[in-house]
């Protein structure tokens, strides 16, 4: 698609786009938001790309294929849920880990989300990239 | 033992995870994938064990407490059906060595199969009505893009069918699960077996049940909603077919017994009668669908919609034996049906064909194929001393015990039938004179024997070693008619 | 409003089924469409309707009074089966493109290369 404000536009949304879906990962915490949301905005921004500049140039942004995307969010996600079993927890279990320095802490519960956004995110683009170049 | 019950989960998602991170070198996905499904087998084995020793397996999903969280649960009959789903996963890749060309599998066939068997493995453990619908979907998802993976017109046409259909028993699935809630306010299969056998509104609940009845029907391929399946299962390559004949469908009766055994017995006069009728026009209609089919794996394809007829019999007929019986017939059929598609696509990398008429002199040129194929055909109608005799012996004998003569007349009158159609590919395949000179075979095809001999070495042990296997299913159907154990197990304290 | 959402839903189960029996494949994945959204409409409405009072509320908030608060299952349900029938979408129009492509037509009836 050639259209100037489109195009203009999408250099200035996409990082924003990266950025807001960044924060609405790590909200997702304790408020609305989450992996699933902000995997969405994420691949929305690539998207936008593929439809203003195409998709290799989309592609090459991207810098990693989006199956890897999805294997590493899959494995991510297994291994947060790993981590309990391991503690010697069901499956899942939420964990925390208190970090020493300004009070925050890191937990499996992140970590899954982290690995929902990754899977999120590849499987989006792989699906709206093959379905873009696959048209005639 | 928290990581047993979930390795049947784990396990394949892994593999496939990896499978994806080597994409561009199939090789690896090859040894990757196979070297999952036997870590499957294995590990289904031991759970299998676990269960046997020690009762129904019940686990928390990140501890939240049942009826809230997601629960999975083994009792013995999901312990077997995995122990089932490894053996067929096993067989197949150890198949798909010789039968998957380069370009299904630079195209996922490895993280895919191994995404379906971790559908087919969460559907057997999940104690979830709503996680099972998940399950469904991920095994769908899976199947759908294996079936079309090539993209020859039989295979997408043949998908398109598969597609549809299935779609439109997930939409029922789904109104069903969402009714299901408004009514007990709970999706947990224990919980909602406390709660519907209190019900105060049975017919309500009976209505539910046919919606239940209509959605996994249409999965297990019963009469009159079976069309896609011998609409599609002959056009992907063997091994494709190989899993979805053996394993697919049966996630359906799994489904099936799981929820008219646990869920909804409020009335059984009505709902497992009309199962029964159904179970019967299943077997007959299937059976001869496939004495009219000229093309190897089609006769099969209506051969599995006959045999679902039988597996549901002992669900309809609901006592102990009959039940017990069904059990049996899976584990049977799992193995003979896969076996018989393998031996399938063995005959069509010889000829490059799979139509009856063009196909010959097998006996003549390779008789140790032959004595492969009598063993799974044979069993498939039910000759003594193979496995099939004795499903069939048990389900007969738990027709006549409760005095329902007619569905053991007609159960035994399709037996024949199959008995006249596997002779039918006998003659056809094996015992005519070769009509076609034979293609040459590369000798990657050598993998392809492996498993059709394992599966057909199991099949006359159960034959022999007829006891164990019935002391199992007769056990698994004890715990099915007596859902106390199930329940406690499940719901814990809170009850 | 039960009323008017049952109606909907009605109407919606009622155009799925009659696009999937059309024999163009397009209109009978419109059918696929209306029908997983008439399912979560129902999955919605028979979870019980409240108004105004989301299932997420801040810590130490005043409950409602009477406490109708929105049960958040059937929501997380919905939000299951769109996602699901997302991808369930993407595949099979890939594949409603590959068969045009492949058949030639769009037309059911053309398809029976299988049947045969």
């Amino acid at each position: 698609m050639n259209s100037v404000i489109l195009s203009a536009a999408t250099v200035l949304l996409k990082p924003l786009l990266t950025f807001i879906s960044l924060f609405v990962l790590l909200r997702g915490h304790n408020e609305p938001g989450g992996g699933f949301v902000g995997g969405l905005i994420a691949a929305s921004a690539f998207v936008l790309q593929a439809i203003a500049h195409g998709v290799p140039p989309a592609r090459r942004s991207l810098r990693v294929r989006p199956r890897l995307l999805i294997a590493g969010g899959l494995l991510t996600a297994a291994a947060s849920g790993l981590i309990s079993v391991a503690m010697g927890a069901p499956f899942m279990t939420g964990q925390t880990y208190a970090l020493p320095v300004l009070g925050w802490k890191l937990s499996t519960a992140l970590l899954f989300d982290i690995g929902v956004y990754l899977v999120v995110m590849g499987a989006v683009l792989h699906i709206i990239f093959t379905l873009v170049e696959d048209a005639p | 033992m928290t990581l047993l019950l979930i390795s049947p989960i784990l396990i394949p998602l892994i593999t496939a995870a990896l499978c994806l991170l080597v994409w561009r070198r199939p090789v690896w996905q090859r040894w990757l994938g196979t070297a999952g499904a036997f870590a499957l087998l294995s590990a289904s084995g031991l759970l299998l064990k676990l269960v046997w020793d020690r009762g129904i397996q019940a686990e928390q999903m990140g501890s939240w407490p049942a009826p809230f969280g997601i629960t999975l649960v083994a009792d013995l009959f999901s312990a077997v059906m995995i122990v089932l789903a490894g053996l067929t996963g096993a067989a197949v890749f150890v198949y798909s060595h010789g039968n998957i060309d380069r370009f299904r599998e630079s195209f996922g066939y490895y993280p895919l199969m191994h995404l379906l068997l971790m559908g087919v493995c969460g559907a057997f453990l999940t104690g979830d009505v709503f996680n099972l619908y998940v399950w469904f979907e991920v095994m769908l998802i899976s199947s759908f893009v294996l079936l079309a993976l090539g993209g020859e017109r039989g295979q997408i046409e043949g998908a398109f069918k598969y597609v549809t259909l299935n779609l439109v028993s997930s939409g029922f699935f789904l109104a069903a699960v969402g009714l299901l809630y408004s009514v007990a306010g709970t999706l947990n299969m224990a919980d909602l077996a406390v709660k519907l056998r209190e019900t105060s509104n049975p017919p309500l609940i009976t209505a539910l049940a046919m919606l239940f009845l209509v959605a996994f029907g249409i999965k297990a391929a019963v009469f009159p909603l079976f069309f896609w399946l011998p609409a599609s299962y002959h056009t992907p390559p063997v091994a494709v077919s190989a899993m979805f004949a053996g394993l697919l469908t049966k996630v359906g009766v799994y489904a099936l017994i799981r929820v008219f055994t646990l869920l909804f017995v409020q009335d059984p006069a009505y709902t497992h009668r009309l199962i029964l009728v159904i179970s019967g026009l299943t077997m007959l209609t299937g059976v001869l669908g496939a004495m009219s089919q000229n093309e190897f794996r089609r006769v099969l394809s209506f051969h599995i919609v006959s045999q679902i007829g039988y597996m549901i019999m002992g669900l309809g007929l609901f006592t102990r034996l009959a039940l017990a019986a069904s059990v049996f017939y899976i584990i049977h059929h799992i193995i003979v049906k896969t076996n018989l598609f393998l031996v399938a696509g063995i005959v069509h990398r010889h000829t490059g064909t799979m139509e009856l008429k063009r196909l010959g002199g097998f006996y003549e040129s390779r008789p140790l194929l032959a004595l492969l194929f009598l063993v799974p055909a044979l069993s498939l109608a039910g000759v003594p001393p193979l496995s099939g005799f004795f499903a069939k012996f048990f389900l007969v004998k738990g027709g006549l015990a409760i005095e329902q003569y007619w569905i053991v007349a007609v159960s035994l009158f399709v037996s024949i039938l199959t008995l006249f159609s596997m002779i039918k590919i006998w003659a056809e395949v094996f015992w005519k004179p070769a009509s076609e000179p034979e293609q040459a075979v590369s000798s990657r095809a050598r993998s392809l024997w492996a498993p059709v001999a394992a599966l057909a070495a199991i099949t006359v042990f159960i034959g022999v070693g007829v006891e164990p296997v019935f002391r199992l299913s007769d056990a698994a159907a004890v715990q099915m008619l007596n859902p106390e154990e199930y329940i406690r197990v499940v719901l814990g304290g809170n009850r | 409003m039960t009323l008017v959402l049952a109606l909907t839903i009605g109407l919606l189960y009622g155009a799925a089924m009659y696009m999937i029996i059309r024999r163009s494949i397009v209109k009978l994945v419109f059918g696929l469409v209306l029908l997983s959204h008439a399912a979560n409409l129902l999955i919605f409405t028979v979870g019980g309707l409240t108004r105004d009072h989301p299932p997420l509320a801040p810590e130490q908030a005043a409950l409602p009074h009477p406490p109708a608060v929105a049960d958040p299952l059937p929501q997380a349900l919905i939000l299951t089966a769109i996602v699901i029938s997302f991808g369930v979408l993407a595949f099979v129009l890939a594949l409603v493109r590959r068969t045009v492509a492949s058949a030639g037509t769009d037309d059911l009836d053309d398809l029976r290369t299988t049947e045969q």
